[in-house]
């Protein structure tokens, strides 16, 4: 300021300031105006599944536990509850996996036991198995932040890929993919 | 328009929502530990955990049923002697740094803790030059 006339020298360092700002401004923009992406993927995908044994949420379905995912088969865990709008949307995809020979485990989600018959006799029963998890402890230990959420399983007991989410129509091929390499060799057993 | 939808959305899916309030909550979702030592503990754990339902909210902050199932965990897990760094790594190992409200020291975080040093140099370097020069500038401006 003292200086009467700016050298040259000085003239980037007067335009630096500026230069940051539009850099900001810009990232800023991008920011506000690009869609957030609130999904929270689970960090678990490629460990085993954590021990857990869950009572039977239905009548007429045994409960879940780790064992029963060692069979030596991929298996879809399909993490649901009957308060959870889009876990009935996804209901007929469910079916159309366990129709194409596909075996489908749920974790009932803070569900009441008259809650989930209703449901599943109004949205039907694809599942071999229901446990019951009234206090999300598999959920959380599976890392899986919401329902419905729907994990590949191979047949070691290994999370081999996360769904989150419904499944649309368009998921189920992927979703029979991700069943297949999960039972290719060298993965599975 | 568009506000009506949401509105109308919202209003729908908030039935089956409160449905899972149906469930008691978790047993320390909403009660502290016996132990005023132990619920400091979790408390201070809790603070720094991200709701992963309500992503602006602390899990110690957020009325989410999960929130509460996650804050029942800690001090479950708090209760029965676990380090809460290690509950925190358990959760992290789950869920990803996203989580964490404290940042972890990785390769991708170290320009945020290099940084702080690294403008205090700059400082250090430019006020260094300013005052080895202010003297000659001083009898300059006195003149």
């Amino acid at each position: 300021m003292s200086e009467p006339a700016p050298k040259p020298r000085l003239r980037l360092a007067l335009w630096l300031p500026l230069i940051l700002f539009g850099g900001l401004f810009a990232l800023f923009v991008h920011g506000l105006t690009a869609p957030a992406d609130t999904t929270v993927a689970s960090a678990f995908v490629g460990n085993p599944l954590p021990q857990f044994d869950l009572p039977a949420a239905a009548d007429d379905r045994p409960g879940l536990a780790t064992r029963t995912f060692r069979t030596g088969r991929p298996k879809l865990l399909n993490v649901f509850a009957s308060w959870c709008v889009p876990c009935a949307a996804e209901a007929p995809q469910l079916a159309t996996l366990a129709q194409a020979g596909v075996e489908v485990d749920g974790v009932a989600i803070h569900d009441r036991h008259d809650d989930l018959a209703r449901f599943l006799a109004a949205n039907g029963n694809p599942y071999a198995a229901i446990g019951r998890d009234d206090q999300r402890a598999v959920q959380l230990a599976i890392g899986s932040s919401g329902v419905p959420e729907t994990y590949v399983i191979d047949g070691r007991g290994v999370i081999r890929y996360q769904h989150i989410g419904d499944i649309r129509p368009e998921d189920v091929p992927k979703l029979l993919a991700k069943l297949k390499d999960a039972a290719s060799p060298g993965a599975g057993t | 328009m568009r506000a009506a939808l949401a509105a109308a959305l919202l209003l729908a899916f908030a039935a089956p929502v409160a449905a899972q309030e149906n469930v008691p909550p978790a047993p320390y979702a909403y009660r502290q530990l016996a132990d005023p030592d132990q619920e400091a503990k979790a408390k201070a754990l809790m603070v720094t955990l991200r709701c992963v339902m309500c992503q602006s909210q602390s899990i110690a902050d957020s009325d989410a049923p999960i929130a509460g199932d996650m804050r029942s965990e800690v001090r479950t897990r708090i209760a029965a002697g676990e380090d809460p760094e290690h509950i925190r790594q358990w959760l992290i190992a789950r869920y990803g740094d996203y989580v964490t409200y404290t940042p972890q020291v990785k390769p991708i975080t170290w320009p945020l803790f290099a940084a702080p040093v690294v403008i205090l140099a700059v400082a250090a370097l430019l006020l260094r030059g300013r005052f080895a020069r202010a003297p000659q500038r001083d009898d300059g401006d006195t003149a």
